[in-house]
């Protein structure tokens, strides 16, 4: 039995594992998928948003802006991409000008710091690729820029290296509390029983919270269409540059990544699918149109790849994270949408703290509070990078030639800590096959890396776990036609 | 810091040609760089036949053209180094390469050959909506695995895309036993050769849909299903022209884009057009000393054509070490423009003064015209006038330049190539 089980390990479940691992507890996260950071939190726009956004006085808003200010020393102990490159909201209507102040005050009640009001020639000398409809903008410097993945992925290893344990492919099916006040989680993988449940089942989190309450919630997957533009054009902006807001969300943004692309969108549907991450044409076609509104000459030419997220949206737009009232030791992490990327360090800090308290728990002495992240090569000096492939060649070796990236890295993507071992975890942890060529040319190679260290035959290595195989069999037989 | 007179970027065709007639043209320090594990470059994947027609006058398989050349370099004791990626190439012409084995290092060259090659382009390029699965291949990357790894990508294939390739591994994968349902062509016309539509698709019964594009990817982990439209003419699907094909295997032949990362960090001037960058008749970049042939100047059709091209640039780079630059402020260059239907040309200015007596000028077509000229102006006289029963765009079109016809023009300012209805 476990002290605690988490269940999803996105970059919530992530994060709420990582606090916990602090304690002396023992400590499961369930995840359906092959690997971490497989549902919402893969797709997203990765801002660390300011906080002027949510209502003053929401959980959303807390979280938001103190999850910023954690983002900064988070980053430096695990060793995450992150930039802090400042965001403009544009108001392009003289009537609306109004609502940047709106949005400022709101801001400032929520505390965020250094909020500024850019009249129309400021906006632009700031940012020269604004649509010269540009009447004035709230400009935010404490919003950033991260890698999505890694903070998810890099918040998993750390819980992972302090002892928490993670299962993949595991889906939970049904839960139940015995006589005692234990859960029973019945799984495709056997039954898993615990004290606690916590629940960051992303936009499943509402069928895992209704197994267990009659007070029934309802989470709708909020699709949002994306495009990824070529590091060419990487620098069109400097600043994530977001409309004015409406109803909706925060409408479609158009930012540089911590990476150097330019990434445009979201749009915002609606669908009853918890699956449905396609895109559509209209959706593309909407996003074009709204992105151009804001930022002139968009160089869509160069999009090198189009992908839709799902946000948990619920319906009173807020984040539930407590203890559920008819479920005594079940703690719901759920509606977390936009700003669940940048609030998830200060939902874990928040559902740390209530757990202490809870269980009483007490810190570890040895507690590790770092994580050294893959080295990337790129950022040494030519003689330190000489020096590194003299001692380890296969860091001499590049297999993704778009993103320059070796084969050291992709050995240690799959060898650390809750290691890489599908094509997406190998991408997502190196960025081996997310450049231009969207790994035509190295997903052959990085299949025979992973065919050749994790034993896994040619047939059965994955894009991304379940049925999602590559090859289906041999050109001639089972043996290839040799004897 | 290691030195060489000539440094080759690419063991493929192109490099392999430059080389060897590099060699033959006087120079003895060659170093070839090539990223895989053998040379030969694309064409060691290429098993089918029908290569060498114009070179060799035999049908020859890619890998034994190849191994023509690669023989030549073998016999000239030209080197090469394997499994090498060049990271970065400057205007003073200092290479960076890296392997596993020589580590990190740099190169002096006194004149750079680009050959890297091209690319595909990817489905995301092509903003084609739906879920993203696995089981969606670039036409190139199929071939890999099916002709060098020994995998089958899978049992019922849809094309999207009739570029060249995509025509050969619909024909292949019919001979490893997988049905290829149906080939989508955007464009109402297909980006491959004439005889590859006839032999990879017509001998097999594979339908050819024109006008006709993907707009729907059906599967959540596998790709299940695709549903295809037709497209009017500005390339928006038809509502109601929507069928839909299962399959577990989509591949993509929809272009191919010269690999241009080197030349840009190098500060080459590039076409808008081919990606490629815009050469002198030469064959040189807007950079002293650095010289570009094959795919990564311009996507050919035919690998004769490469070779012939690379062995011109091999030629003029060996001039270029043994000379120096010869070109003065005072010779006679002149731009060559491509309207009226052609898209581009190859080179892109010619100096009469410093011109061989022939100079071959590569360009392409931007639609299918039918019983149409090739004509060819200095400003406003037409030198060159010829018919042509079909012109399209993917068949490479070339003209002739007689150096003797352009001698003596002193105010000629522009060659321009142009396709005419009469």
């Amino acid at each position: 039995m476990y002290d605690i089980i988490i269940i999803g390990a996105g970059v919530t479940g992530s994060s709420v594992a990582r606090e916990l691992s602090r304690y002396n507890a023992n400590i499961c996260v369930l995840e359906k998928g092959e690997d971490v950071c497989t549902g919402t939190s893969k797709a997203n726009s990765a801002i660390v948003h300011a906080g002027f956004d949510a209502a003053e006085g929401s959980m959303m808003a807390k979280m938001n802006v103190r999850g910023n200010e954690m983002m900064t020393q988070l980053a430096e102990d695990l060793d995450i991409p992150f930039k802090r490159n400042g965001a403009m909201v544009v108001c392009i209507h003289k009537e609306a000008l109004d609502g940047l102040k709106t949005l400022y005050d709101r801001g400032i009640a929520n505390g965020v710091k250094e909020l500024r009001i850019l009249n129309r020639e400021e906006a632009l000398e700031m940012e020269p690729n604004l649509s010269e409809n540009v009447q004035g903008a709230l400009y935010a410097p404490t919003s950033g820029i991260i890698c999505p993945f890694i903070l998810n992925i890099a918040m998993a290893e750390n819980a992972a290296e302090n002892g928490v344990e993670f299962r993949f492919n595991t889906q939970v099916e049904d839960i139940k509390a015995d006589a005692d006040g234990i859960w029973h989680l019945r799984t495709n993988n056997g039954e898993y029983t615990a004290k606690y449940v916590i629940n960051a089942a992303g936009v499943h989190a509402d069928i895992i919270h209704n197994m267990v309450s009659e007070n029934k919630i309802h989470i709708t997957p909020r699709r949002g269409d994306y495009c990824l533009l070529d590091k060419e054009v990487g620098g069109h902006v400097k600043h994530t540059i977001f409309p004015q807001p409406t109803n909706l969300g925060k409408g479609v943004l158009v930012s540089p990544t911590v990476h150097g692309n330019l990434i445009v969108g979201p749009t915002a549907v609606d669908i009853e699918d918890k699956e449905g991450n396609n895109t559509t044409a209209a959706g593309i076609n909407d996003l074009i149109a709204k992105a151009g509104a804001h930022v002139r000459d968009l160089p869509l030419r160069k999009v090198i790849t189009s992908f839709a997220g799902l946000r948990a949206h619920e319906a009173h737009h807020e984040f539930i994270i407590k203890e559920v009232e008819d479920a005594p030791h079940f703690i719901d992490c759920a509606g977390i949408e936009s700003p669940g990327l940048t609030s998830a360090p200060a939902i874990g800090e928040y559902v740390g703290q209530m757990m202490k308290e809870k269980m009483e728990l007490t810190e570890k002495e040895n507690w590790i509070s770092k994580r050294k992240g893959i080295l990337n090569p790129q950022e040494l000096s030519f003689e330190d990078r000489a020096e590194l492939i003299k001692e380890k060649p296969a860091y001499g070796n590049i297999i993704c030639r778009c993103e320059s990236i070796s084969e050291g890295e992709i050995l240690d993507a799959i060898h650390r800590p809750l290691g890489a071992r599908s094509l997406d975890g190998v991408k997502r942890r190196t960025r081996a096959g997310m450049g231009r060529c969207q790994a035509g040319f190295c997903s052959p190679r990085v299949m025979e890396i992973l065919n050749r260290e994790l034993g896994i035959p040619m047939e059965e290595i994955t894009k991304s776990g379940g049925r999602s195989n590559i090859v289906l069999e041999r050109t001639k037989g089972k043996n290839g036609g040799e004897a | 810091m290691i030195t060489y007179d000539i440094v080759i970027i690419g063991g493929g065709p192109a490099g392999l040609a430059a080389a060897v007639s590099a060699r033959k043209a006087g120079i003895q320090s060659i170093l070839i760089l090539e990223r895989d594990h053998e040379l030969g470059g694309i064409l060691n994947q290429c098993i089918h036949n029908g290569f060498g027609l114009h070179t060799f006058k035999e049908e020859l398989t890619g890998p034994e053209y190849a191994y023509r050349f690669i023989e030549q370099v073998l016999e000239e004791k030209i080197e090469y180094r394997l499994n090498t990626m060049v990271m970065d190439i400057t205007e003073d012409l200092i290479v960076t390469a890296m392997s596993r084995i020589d580590g990190l290092y740099q190169i002096q060259a006194k004149a750079v050959i680009l050959a890297m090659g091209c690319r595909e382009r990817p489905r995301g390029a092509l903003n084609i909506p739906g879920f993203r699965p696995a089981g969606i291949f670039s036409a190139g990357t199929a071939q890999r695995l099916v002709n060098i790894e020994g995998y089958m990508p899978g049992r019922e294939v849809v094309i999207l895309g009739s570029g060249d390739i995509g025509l050969i591994m619909a024909r292949r994968m019919t001979l490893e036993g997988a049905i290829v349902k149906v080939v989508a062509e955007l464009m109402p016309y297909s980006g491959g050769l004439k005889r590859n539509i006839v032999q990879c698709l017509d001998d097999y019964g594979i339908p050819l849909k024109l006008s006709h594009t993907v707009v729907d990817i059906e599967g959540k982990e596998h790709i299940s299903a695709v549903t295809i439209a037709e497209v009017d003419n500005t390339g928006k699907p038809i509502p109601g022209t929507e069928e839909r094909y299962t399959c577990d295997t989509l591949l993509l032949s929809c272009g191919l884009i010269p690999e241009n990362e080197l030349s840009n960090k190098a500060g080459i001037k590039m076409s808008r057009i081919t990606n490629g960058p815009e050469v002198k008749e030469s064959l040189e970049t807007s950079v002293d000393g650095i010289f570009a042939c094959g795919n990564v100047l311009h996507v050919h059709d035919l690998v004769d054509y490469v070779s012939e091209e690379a062995a011109k640039a091999g030629e003029n780079a060996a001039k270029y070490v043994l000379e120096g630059r010869q070109d003065k402020d005072t010779d006679h260059v002149v731009t060559i423009k491509a309207t009226d239907g052609a898209r581009y040309t190859v080179p892109s200015t010619v100096n009469i003064d410093r011109m061989d007596d022939l100079l071959t000028v590569r360009f392409r077509v931007g639609a299918v015209y039918k019983n149409s000229f090739v004509s060819v102006y200095l400003d406003d006289e037409r030198i060159h006038h010829a018919k042509k029963r079909i012109l399209a765009p993917g068949e490479m079109e070339q003209v002739i330049l007689q150096k003797k016809k352009l001698q003596g023009k002193e105010d000629l300012k522009t060659i321009t190539i142009k396709i005419e209805a009469e």
